[in-house]
């Protein structure tokens, strides 16, 4: 058998079609970064996770560490179950505060990690012990607008 | 009355016709794959189709891809730039690509550009009773003319798909960051955090694979099934593509509402 120069093109072909189907993994896609590497889960409870979703960024210092890996409603406590896998090359003390932030006015929901004084650090099951909810735009607004109309009602004060 | 008649009479034929093609279709393909050992020991058979079916599409992919992504990258900074988030474009170009235009488009041009030359070279080998004269030889003509053919598409519309979607993230990078002016390190960034490698790309190469089979079936069984005459010729190579096309985009759907349904 010869090798023909159709061969040659049928291997430039299929070499190309790999090196777009790579440009799409590592440089658009996810798998460049640090996504493949070991993580260990943590969990915390919430009162209230306002609109995190499954696979948003766990950020402390807003460098992202982990994923929000579940969500779950824990029909004990009634209070929202999430579970965080970090990225095992970021360690953090025992007392970190978890809270639900946005990013920008209408950005994505994430979660914040404050790093407490703790010596120990967390381990893989471990579950964060203090978490500060999301910020749920209309309680707020009710709120201003209720203390509003009780400064309007009692200017004597 | 009789014209009624005739009427109800030739829609009956038809449907009886479609599920007669249905069928033989189904029979068609089970014959198809049992006779592909061939074309994979004689790969020499399946490069030459990958050859006229992929390479020779290169160009069209490429260049449509850097078009359809450079008007990607065009209107979505437009519509995006309104709410302030023009950072965003790199992530609007890289999903909509691919996850659904880069399949789609590719898929289509591929029946226009392969699938159409495919049905056109069996039905003209029919007609020309090639086919008949490969079965006198004893070579059977599915194992020798058909199967190489279908595998040649099976393969290359992946490749061709995730070559348009690269090319069409370039032509938005282009548009976007060259021209209008979008921060590079945004773009990139905001980009590779929403596009999952698993959840978005493999879905969209899942997709190609299945359009590239549903192409190549329809072209190589048009082809063989066409009715061997000029005219006969010309209306199976016109069914090809009308067939392919409406089978990807409702394939698409199908595809898409599996997928993508209720998540993110």
């Amino acid at each position: 058998m010869r090798r023909t120069t159709l061969d040659l093109w049928v291997g430039f072909f299929v070499i190309i079609g790999m090196a777009a189907l790579m440009f799409l993994a590592f440089k658009v896609g996810n798998l460049g970064a640090a996504n493949g590497g070991e993580t260990y889960l943590v969990s915390g409870q919430f009162d209230n996770i306002g609109g995190l979703k499954v696979r948003a960024p766990v950020k402390s210092a807003g460098v992202v560490v982990g994923r929000v890996k579940e969500i779950r409603f824990d029909s004990k406590t009634y209070r929202a179950v999430v579970s965080l896998s970090l990225d095992a090359s970021y360690q953090f003390p025992r007392d970190t505060i978890a809270t639900i932030l946005t990013s920008g006015l209408l950005g994505e929901q994430y979660v914040g990690l404050e790093p407490g004084g703790d010596e120990a650090m967390l381990k893989s099951g471990d579950a964060l012990q203090i978490t500060q909810s999301a910020v749920v735009l209309e309680k707020l607004i009710g709120q201003f607008m209720f203390d509003k109309a009780a400064e309007g009602s009692a200017p004597a004060n | 009355m009789n014209g009624l008649l005739n009427f109800i009479r030739r829609l009956g034929a038809m449907a009886v016709e479609g599920v007669w093609r249905i069928g033989f279709a189904a029979r068609f393909f089970m014959l198809l794959l049992r006779h592909s050992g061939q074309s994979l020991t004689r790969i020499h058979l399946t490069v030459r189709e990958i050859y006229f079916s992929g390479v020779l599409s290169l160009l069209i992919i490429v260049v449509s891809g850097l078009f359809v992504g450079m008007v990607l990258g065009l209107q979505g900074y437009e519509t995006l730039q309104r709410y302030g988030s023009g950072d965003a474009l790199g992530v609007l170009v890289s999903l909509s690509l691919t996850r659904e235009l880069g399949p789609v488009v590719a898929g289509l041009l591929f029946a226009s550009r392969a699938g159409l030359a495919v049905t056109a070279e069996i039905g003209l080998m029919k007609t020309t009773e090639q086919l008949d004269a490969m079965d006198m030889m004893a070579v059977n003509p599915i194992a020798r003319v058909v199967a190489p053919r279908f595998w040649g598409g099976v393969i290359s519309m992946p490749l061709l798909a995730a070559l348009f979607s690269a090319m069409g993230v370039f032509g938005g990078w282009l548009i976007g960051v060259v021209f209008i002016g979008v921060d590079d390190g945004a773009f990139w960034s905001q980009m590779q955090a929403a596009v999952d490698f698993r959840f978005d790309i493999m879905n969209g190469v899942i997709k190609s694979f299945v359009f590239g089979a549903t192409v190549a079936l329809i072209a190589v069984f048009e082809g063989y099934d066409c009715t061997p005459t000029a005219e006969g010729l010309s209306r199976a190579i016109t069914r090809t593509v009308v067939t392919s096309a409406l089978a990807i985009l409702a394939l698409d759907f199908v595809l898409t509402s599996l997928m993508f349904r209720g998540q993110s």
